[in-house]
């Protein structure tokens, strides 16, 4: 089976992150319940007239899909996959208050066709003129682990070289009402550094796109390996120990081999408690990290998790608001990340350097 | 070449049918499920036409014996039906005995009731339960939760109209690839105001029966179903004993790159997805016996889908037809509907015809098979094309 890497990576956030060459410098610290992605300039990727057309899930999508293929130095790829909780979400709101508010008359098929899944799938194919596979998954907070599951197993099967894959998610005002109304957002405000150690139920919103380009070989570019990936529908918070013991053994690894794990904790105290299962047990050593509290939640903020511990195995460095325990660990060389949202749709992915 | 993947069971529930005997009754007898809509309030009631399911939600919840404060969408109760047929018909008495995971398609999600309380939220709780059922991986969970696939693989795709087509390819690579023993593929969508007024904004809707491959060609009709296929590993088929179906022997999906909702005139991703199956199944074009077209009837759609198939047949295009003048356009399931109509052609050694056919296409001298045909078949194509230019192609065959 071929090793499959990752070659380049593109993040739209809540955070700074779309330059490269800095890992967290200015930290944005957050004082609402509700954090909107920092765009970058878009000119530099699509052409204004273009850009003036497309939702903002489609712009960053795009963008990021370009940042990560540039990254990789390359012009084209075999294979485009998307992972997208909502798809884009203002233009299904929009064609549907429209329906609503004016009984189904004088609307334009814009929004219906940017509400569909697969847009920004579509759009970056368009793009790019990429004719090759093309899928959008859109399981909740296993969306982008879908993506990445489909990408790595096209590559170890040697369906395919390069693959760029993403996960984009965009917030809309009605939806946002409708979450705050049954708790999943918090009804208080909340702050970057209050997040994680509040105790009420919800968390805070966010939105962004993050693109990867995984490849069978690895380059100059090369950030880490992805060694497995493993998504389950259900689990209940006493069997997440077991499981990650066995998800190591199937590695040939042992607990004191991971230097890191990145969890998704997200300041919901109904079910950070998934979280907490494994930092006061088999993780009480190890160096652990959050990112949440940075990049807000949504169903496809995992793969922000997955950039943070990527930018750590390539700088071996670990920003301290990172850090939900000290640890004095020097070197990366497995990470391992699990994140889950109401305890639906947990994801296991191992990383590690190369 | 390489090994198909068996198919051991199979679920539907459509305009034409409740389960795959019904189905395949209409399909037999020429009888269409295409109506005036009745169960959704819409302005363009005398306008359209469309395929509904009998069944209302509260007869659904019944049968599926549903706890009043349930807050499954119709795209959910329609896919538990269809999914708990397949795993029955599949002789599935422990679920988890195998490594089972499930590949669920759709495009309308939990948007049947989110069009319904999207105010309401505002002003009452009455409804609040609906709010987390939107999303479109709801009604995956729902089902593998009904079927008892617990601590799994279980995942959803939304291609637009390929959905499930590209649902039963990823389900045949992770039983290749050894990921799972056994899995559950296929997809649902419900009729919604939204899609409804989503295709009428595109004018693509027709005002009257449908008629895929007819010069005349009006539109399509919005149809809603469920269909779901299990697939096993041959472990598992030899270890248990298992019947099997048919086999799934190529795949292919591309890109049309053209446009977010055309399709290319000469059909480049429809003729790369063909190609692709052909490829993966290690079959020429010759090897095809039926083909089970995308035939929407709408006038871009037909036109460059015919011209695909010309493209990768050439002279000898097989006997081909569409099956939407029975059941309308089903949107993210219509792939899953046409693979079990697919593997009932193959057992029953008969191809459908396209129905409301009348004049000849201008533009091409190939015709879609108009009377129910008896023919040995060994291999059935289905095409599944969507928006974002998505083109998929599965090939089912008798043989592994």
């Amino acid at each position: 089976m071929k090793k499959v890497y990752i070659n380049s990576i593109a993040c739209i956030s809540a955070q700074k992150t779309f330059d490269n060459s800095e890992f967290l410098d200015e930290v944005i610290i957050h004082e609402d319940q509700v954090v909107y992605a920092v765009e970058p300039v878009y000119k530099d990727f699509i052409p204004p007239a273009a850009a003036r057309r497309m939702a903002k899930g489609i712009k960053m999508g795009v963008a990021a899909s370009k940042m990560a293929i540039k990254e990789a130095n390359l012009k084209n790829v075999d294979a485009i996959i998307t992972g997208t909780g909502m798809g884009c979400l203002r233009d299904s709101e929009k064609f549907l208050s429209g329906i609503i508010d004016n009984n189904e008359q004088f609307l334009t098929p814009t929004s219906f066709i940017q509400s569909t899944h697969n847009t920004v799938g579509g759009q970056i194919a368009l793009e790019l003129q990429c004719k090759g596979y093309n899928f959008t998954y859109v399981h909740g907070s296993n969306s982008f682990e879908s993506a990445l599951l489909d990408a790595k197993l096209q590559i170890e099967l040697d369906e395919a070289q390069n693959i760029l894959i993403g996960g984009v998610d965009e917030l809309g005002e009605h939806t946002t009402k409708l979450h705050k109304l049954i708790h999943h957002i918090k009804e208080e405000k909340v702050t970057t550094n209050t997040l994680l150690e509040s105790k009420s139920s919800g968390s805070m919103f966010s939105e962004g796109a993050s693109f990867f380009v995984l490849a069978n070989k690895k380059q100059e570019s090369t950030y880490a390996e992805v060694v497995s990936v493993k998504i389950y529908n259900t689990l209940s918070q006493n069997e997440v120990s077991e499981l990650v013991l066995s998800f190591l053994k199937e590695n040939d690894l042992d607990i004191e081999d991971i230097d890191a794990v990145v969890l998704g904790n997200n300041g919901d105290f109904k079910f950070d408690g998934f979280y907490n299962e494994l930092t006061s047990t088999i993780f009480n050593n190890t160096q652990q990290i959050c990112y949440k509290h940075l990049f807000g939640e949504f169903n496809t903020v995992s793969p922000m998790g997955i950039w943070v511990a990527l930018k750590i195995l390539k700088t071996q460095t670990l920003p301290e608001i990172l850090k939900l325990n000290k640890k004095e660990t020097s070197s990366y060389k497995y990470i391992l990340l699990y994140n889950q949202y109401r305890g639906e749709n947990h994801s296991f992915t191992l990383l590690k350097t190369c | 070449m390489s090994k198909g993947i068996a198919i051991t069971g199979m679920g539907i529930i459509s305009a034409i049918g409740n389960n795959v005997a019904e189905n395949f009754q209409s399909l037999v007898e020429a009888k269409k499920g295409i109506s005036r809509i009745s169960k959704i309030d819409t302005i363009h009631k005398d306008e359209i036409m469309v395929g509904e399911i009998a069944y209302t939600n509260s007869e659904l919840e019944q049968l599926l014996d549903l706890s009043p404060d349930n807050n499954y969408s119709r795209t959910g109760l329609l896919g538990v039906l269809a999914a708990k047929e397949a795993v029955a018909n599949a002789g599935i008495k422990d679920i988890n005995t195998y490594k089972t995971g499930l590949v669920s398609a759709t495009s309308v999600g939990g948007m049947d009731m989110t069009e319904q309380y999207y105010y309401e939220y505002l002003e009452s709780d009455r409804n609040y339960k609906y709010i987390e059922g939107h999303h479109a991986g709801d009604s995956s969970q729902k089902i593998a939760e009904q079927l008892g696939i617990n601590k799994s693989l279980v995942t959803t795709i939304s291609t637009a109209c390929s959905s499930a087509a590209n649902a039963i390819m990823l389900g045949a690579r992770l039983i290749k690839s050894g990921q799972l023993d056994r899995v559950i593929v296929g997809g649902s969508d419900c009729m919604s105001k939204f899609t409804i007024n989503g295709f009428k904004t595109l004018m693509i809707l027709s005002d009257t029966y449908n008629t895929p491959f007819d010069e005349n060609r009006k539109g399509l009709n919005l149809g809603e179903a469920a269909a779901y296929l299990v697939l096993e590993s041959d472990a598992v088929v030899k270890a248990e004993n298992k019947n099997v179906l048919a086999y799934i022997k190529g795949y292919g999906n591309a890109n049309d790159a053209f446009h977010q909702t055309a399709s290319s005139d000469h059909g480049d991703g429809a003729t790369l997805a063909m190609e692709k199956a052909l490829q993966v199944a290690g079959y020429s074009a010759k090897d095809i016996d039926y083909i089970n077209a995308h035939g929407t009837a709408t006038g871009n759609n037909d036109l460059s889908e015919g011209r695909a198939i010309i493209r990768v047949f050439g002279e000898n295009v097989p006997e081909f037809s569409s099956t939407k003048a029975y059941t309308g356009h089903t949107l993210a399931a219509a792939g899953a509907i046409e693979a079990v109509y697919s593997i009932l052609a193959l057992q029953n050694n008969v191809i459908y015809p396209n129905l409301n056919f009348k004049t000849q296409m201008k533009e091409f001298s190939i015709t879609p098979q108009l009377k129910l045909k008896e023919k040995t078949l060994q291999t059935v194509m289905s095409n599944s094309f969507g928006f974002g230019g998505n083109c998929s192609t599965v090939i089912f065959s008798k043989e592994q």
